[in-house]
């Protein structure tokens, strides 16, 4: 069967499954918009580009299958890059296609020419810049294997217009070995060894704790490691990209480790004599001061990827493979059971001391973005997905949403990218139409990629948007205030401009605002109630909050910040 | 990223330098792959030599020369390692490999020191294989260290140009001789 190189990507993608790409035309990638039109699978149009990297995060973070986004050449392709960036850092697996000028113009300053396997090299998993029609087939199904095996990521295909013009024989690729990756082993052998010298470390160890990584949502772990944990009764913590990965109401669970973690679960880990890394990587954010991190523990490091072995950390125990793996085999070898009485006593008396805590909200407002978010969550259906943007609301919606199963928590974890919200959650929608999406945004990033929600809306991706309006860039607003003696510059946004009631109604949205608790109350439950178009709410938050606890940047986890109410107490 | 000359009284590098045999891809771009990794994390290159490898056109050789002190080298080994079309990395550790560099250098001259080049030159078992009434060019093959002499003695010449290639390794066959 004889087929353009346009089809020949079209049907290549249907052969990978693939029932959703979201994406936006232009010249360069014009011949594969044809057979789009014949083909089953759906197409999202966006309205910037930087939406469909977001979106197709937010459907392969809430899936687990890989997102799939598709832009012309330069600025279009240039527009996708902080998506790519962004899933770089998360590891989330994505196909991102883009047009690219003709073979013969590669090199001439064409018009929309831009290096954009050049621009991405080092934020990508891997890159291709197709040569002939007849590799395209190959070419996809080896994208879709690098995005979505070993330590998953961003694969980016970049085709030439003539080359997606030019006719090609259909053939598909049916083995690894057609895929010619001949550099390419994700998985290795499990290494007995290792597992018996972390048994033997597990089985000595008196204050161990399991540090929860991504790594554990990825491997799809998440019952080993409940089976795990409820057979030894280690402690958990999970960090900010493993939300979901261990039931928040478990009594096992500490919650977050981190800049903004839980005293308990922060505290543990500094007291430990044993870490359990399970898909984790150390990030700074994790450790603060990385000399006094973790001090007087032994470390195990899970993790697929080898490179992350002693890089910032060393580790007493390597053991290179998926977190289920890993866990299968600890979990086989039965160790003798563990006494941890004493350090649960212990964590007991810092969780009792230092729970989450903010003011009391007064009934006239200004709102605590902190008590709206529970107030949301107290009304969301079981299994409600949650996005976020990157800031203090995203911080707040980790620590006061409780999380149960995996996948319900799609966030910006590692690059921290603003504007993350919207697209994602619509992508979320898109990958789950069954579940209740809601993202809690800031007032900030809310205005980075809000006209997605025109896409939602004409898309019918009912999806609904908390919007934390405290007028500023709070987070950055936090450090200046206790980093920089109040010197606020350039922080500051206006609760009233842009009126999102409005904005949202222009997009063809339901607009709420809320300004005290009974308006609080009431707007929640009109959402609640809304299932055919998205919804936004304008929560008017107080200013000034602050997120807490906090470790300042560089500092010792030692020296965690607890609220105002909980100061004075001996620690 | 200024390397430090490579001396080392036995011929071989100092153990800071670590020699990593890379087969690669012969795709487009793994240059610029390698290169761009190691620039983004902050390891140093002391030489990079490529060629087609074993007379397959599928695979070529990359035999770096690396600083293993800008980072440790199971770090640049484990990244390394993740490009896709990296295939295959060989640590060579000084000891273990064998290592040959060549060396041309262009060097005025005039009847009164004509003669003391030629001596230099077959001190070091080096090869003139160009020659004019004004210059003659030298070259040698040998190891990063008889290089490194060489070049040194031919300081006192007046230099027109002098390249060296970077340094290519295999491993060595029987057990390392000891230094
Ligand atoms: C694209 C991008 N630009 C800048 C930043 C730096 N930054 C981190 S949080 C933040 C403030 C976010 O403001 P908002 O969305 O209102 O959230 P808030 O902290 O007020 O809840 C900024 C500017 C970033 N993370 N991403
Ligand atoms: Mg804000």
């Amino acid at each position: 069967m004889q087929l353009t190189g346009a089809q020949a990507l079209i049907k290549s993608l249907e052969a990978e499954g693939v029932d959703t790409i979201f994406g936006l035309p232009g010249g360069a990638i014009l011949p594969v918009y044809d057979p789009i039109l014949d083909s089953s699978i759906r197409h999202i149009l966006v309205r910037h580009e930087q939406g469909a990297g977001h979106m197709a995060e937010g459907y392969a973070q809430a899936t687990g299958k890989a997102g799939v986004a598709m832009v012309t050449s330069g600025p279009g392709a240039t527009n996708i890059v902080t998506p790519i960036a962004n899933a770089h850092m998360d590891s989330t697996p994505l196909v991102v296609i883009t047009g690219q000028v003709a073979t013969a113009s590669i090199g001439t300053d064409a018009f929309q020419e831009c290096d954009i396997t050049g621009i991405t090299m080092g934020i990508t998993k891997h890159n291709f810049l197709i040569q002939s029609a007849h590799e395209i087939p190959r070419v996809v199904a080896a994208a879709f294997h690098l995005a979505t095996t070993g330590r998953p990521g961003p694969v980016l295909i970049d085709l030439p217009k003539d080359i997606s013009q030019s006719k090609m024989e259909w053939w598909y690729p049916t083995t690894i070995e057609e895929l010619d990756l001949p550099g390419y082993h994700p998985e290795v052998p499990l290494d007995e060894e290792a597992v018996a010298l972390a048994v033997a470390l597990i089985g000595a160890s008196e204050r161990p704790v399991l540090y929860v990584g991504g790594g554990t949502l990825k491997s799809r772990a998440t019952l080993e490691l409940r089976a795990f944990a409820e057979r030894t009764k280690i402690p958990v913590v999970t960090t900010l990209m493993a939300r979901g990965a261990f039931p928040d109401s478990h009594e096992l669970h500490l919650g977050m480790p981190g800049m903004h973690g839980m005293y308990s679960a922060v505290t543990a880990i500094q007291k430990a004599d044993l870490l359990i890394s399970l898909g984790a990587r150390f990030d700074d954010r994790v450790t603060g001061q990385i000399s006094s991190f973790a001090a007087g523990a032994k470390v195990i490091h899970v993790d697929i990827d080898r490179a992350e072995f002693n890089k910032v950390r060393r580790a007493d125990v390597a053991l290179q493979t998926n977190v289920a793996s890993a866990l299968r085999a600890l979990d086989a070898a039965k160790a003798t059971p563990l006494n941890l009485d004493v350090w649960w006593k212990q964590i007991r008396t810092w969780q009792e001391r230092y729970p989450l805590v903010y003011d009391e909200p007064t009934a006239e407002g200004p709102l605590l973005a902190q008590h709206v978010i529970k107030a949301i969550a107290a009304q969301a259906a079981p299994g409600t997905i949650v996005t976020a943007g990157v800031g203090q609301h995203q911080m707040w919606a980790s620590q006061f949403w409780e999380f149960e199963e995996p996948g319900t928590w799609v966030n910006s974890g590692g690059a921290g990218t603003m504007g993350f919200g919207v697209p994602a959650a619509i992508g979320a929608k898109v990958g789950r139409p069954d579940r209740t999406v809601w993202c809690i945004d800031g007032d900030g990033c809310f205005q980075m990629t809000a006209q997605e929600l025109v896409t939602a809306r004409v898309e019918g991706i009912p999806i609904k948007v908390a919007i934390m309006n405290n007028a500023y860039l709070g987070m950055v607003r936090q450090w200046q205030e206790m980093f920089y003696e109040e010197r606020y510059s350039e922080v500051y946004l206006s609760a009233e401009l842009p009126d999102y009631v409005k904005w949202a109604e222009a997009m063809g949205c339901v607009g709420l605002r809320a300004h005290n608790l009974q308006e609080m109350h009431d707007v929640i439950e009109i959402a609640n109630q809304v299932n055919d178009v998205p919804v936004v709410i304008d929560f008017r938050t107080h200013t000034a909050e602050k997120v807490f606890p906090m470790v300042a940047a560089g500092a010792s986890n030692d020296d965690i910040i607890v609220h105002p109410l909980q100061r004075g107490d001996a620690r | 990223m200024s390397p430090e000359p490579l001396l080392g009284a036995t011929g071989r590098a100092p153990a800071r330098h670590h020699i990593l045999s890379v087969l690669v891809e012969n795709k487009p771009g793994v240059l610029a792959r390698i290169a761009g990794l190691f620039a983004r994390r902050g390891f140093n290159i002391y030489s990079l030599a490529v060629a087609p490898s074993e007379g397959n056109a599928r695979f070529s050789r990359v035999t770096i020369v690396v600083d293993a002190e800008s980072a440790p080298l199971e770090q640049i080994v484990g990244q390394l390692d993740k490009l896709v079309n990296v295939v295959a990395i060989t640590d060579l550790a000084p000891n273990d490999a064998i290592e040959r560099e060549l060396l041309l250098a262009t060097l005025s001259v005039d009847d009164g020191n004509r003669g003391d080049v030629l001596d230099v030159v077959a001190n070091a078992g080096a090869a003139i294989i160009d020659v004019n009434a004004l210059s003659v060019t030298v070259m040698l093959a040998g190891t990063p260290s008889a290089c490194d002499e060489l070049e040194k003695s031919l300081e006192s010449f007046a230099e027109v140009a002098l390249q060296r290639t970077g340094r290519v390794a295999l491993p060595r066959l029987g057990p390392a001789a000891t230094a």
